[in-house]
């Protein structure tokens, strides 16, 4: 069972191209309907469980299926199966990525790769607004905190982004504790007060 | 101590990172400036590598970032710190805290949290393509019709690709794409 496992997620990790949520169409694939380690609705707490703690979704997923089939041995080999081809692939990469990049053709395809890096980032953050819900306070938000990282790219203002996304989470406990103390309250009230306190 | 601050500074961006690999970028690119450890052309180079290569891009940037500090024990502690945070948290709540993540509180936390990391990932995805147009600082702006032109073409691909092949371009397939444009158009 833990080398089945370790085997598993190091193909998992080999294979997955495109981060996190390409591997959970793989792990359904080999996890769900060909291991049978799962089914689909514990794979859907399992990714539930994934995306809301903090982390490299491939590696909540290993580490949650590890444990539930193995315990901590299962954990450790599952983690380590899908951690070990990236580790091995890119320092192989990491060891001729200068000579590499010291050719003309090189450079000039990584011009183009630039772009395409622009692109898929700026797609994949659209992408989850979308999915963001319209609702006053997560919009103000996203609004502040984009208008914010603009004018500290503007005028070169170091600051690290873990605050803002600390400030974000107390907004959120502080919202939902108003909330929750001051239902006979309109919330829309109890919203604009706290978008005062995050533009401060 | 270079192991040790990497350890360190990759186990905060693993503990910080709320909603996969995107996020982590923002974060990543903040350290790897402070500290002087590649510049930030190399480092968006270096995503475009790790969009062609298979694995978590967290895990990705982590090897090789600390492979260019440290060799394969840099490499090594970086990946181990970015991995850490998730492997102790996920045990905690597949062993004992199993209704953590239902917890009100929690839920409500992320709720906050995750307009600013979609926040962070779009402002970086724009003043990305602003720089690949030709934006340099505040007060000087370089018109960069080769990035522009590929930048256009690339959109127009992945648009047309979707409408009318009813597909999506997988990453891979995009950053083949855009080197082929970047080496015809690098010739011109």
């Amino acid at each position: 069972m833990l080398l089945s496992l370790f085997w598993t997620f190091f193909k998992l990790g080999l294979f997955t191209f495109g981060g996190g949520y390409a591997m959970i169409a793989n792990i359904r694939e080999l996890v769900v309907d060909k291991k049978k380690w799962l089914d689909e609705d514990e794979l859907m707490q399992v990714i539930a469980i994934a995306e809301s703690t903090p982390g490299p979704i491939a590696i909540n997923l290993a580490t949650y299926v590890g444990y539930k089939k193995g315990r901590f041995l299962g954990s450790l080999l599952s983690t380590l199966g899908v951690v070990l081809p990236s580790l091995i692939i890119i320092f192989t990469i990491s060891l001729f990525l200068d000579a590499f990049m010291s050719n003309v053709y090189v450079q000039y395809a990584f011009v183009g790769i630039k772009c395409a890096v622009a692109f898929l980032i700026l797609k994949a953050g659209l992408n989850m607004f979308k999915k963001l819900p319209k609702k006053p306070l997560p919009l103000v938000c996203f609004g502040v905190v984009f208008a914010v990282m603009i004018v500290f790219e503007l005028f070169a203002v170091e600051f690290s982004s873990i605050f803002l996304i600390l400030i974000g989470g107390a907004i959120g406990i502080f919202v939902y504790a108003l909330y929750k103390t001051d239902k006979t309250n309109k919330t829309d009230k109890t919203e604009k007060t706290d978008k005062g306190d995050l533009q401060k | 101590m270079i192991y040790l601050v990497l350890f360190l500074e990759f186990f905060k961006v693993g503990l910080f990172t709320f909603g996969g690999g995107y996020a982590m970028i923002p974060l990543i690119e903040e350290i790897t400036i402070e500290y002087g450890w590649i510049t930030e052309s190399e480092f968006y180079d270096f995503i475009g590598v790790c969009e062609s290569t298979p694995g978590p891009i967290a895990i990705n940037m982590a090897t090789y970032i600390g492979s260019t500090q440290g060799g394969i024990l840099g490499s090594i502690c970086a990946t181990l710190g970015v991995v850490a945070p998730s492997f102790l948290i996920i045990l905690l709540v597949a062993a004992i805290l199993k209704n953590f993540t239902e917890n009100k509180y929690f839920k409500a936390f992320l709720k906050g949290v995750k307009p600013v990391v979609i926040a962070l990932i779009v402002s970086t995805g724009v003043i990305l393509l602003a720089k690949c147009i030709g934006y340099q600082s505040r007060t000087s702006f370089d018109f960069d019709w080769r990035s522009t032109a590929i930048f256009s073409a690339l959109a127009l691909t992945y648009f047309l690709v979707q409408k009318f092949g009813k597909k999506k371009l997988p990453a891979v397939a995009l950053i083949l794409i855009s080197a082929g444009l970047g080496i015809i158009v690098g010739m011109v």
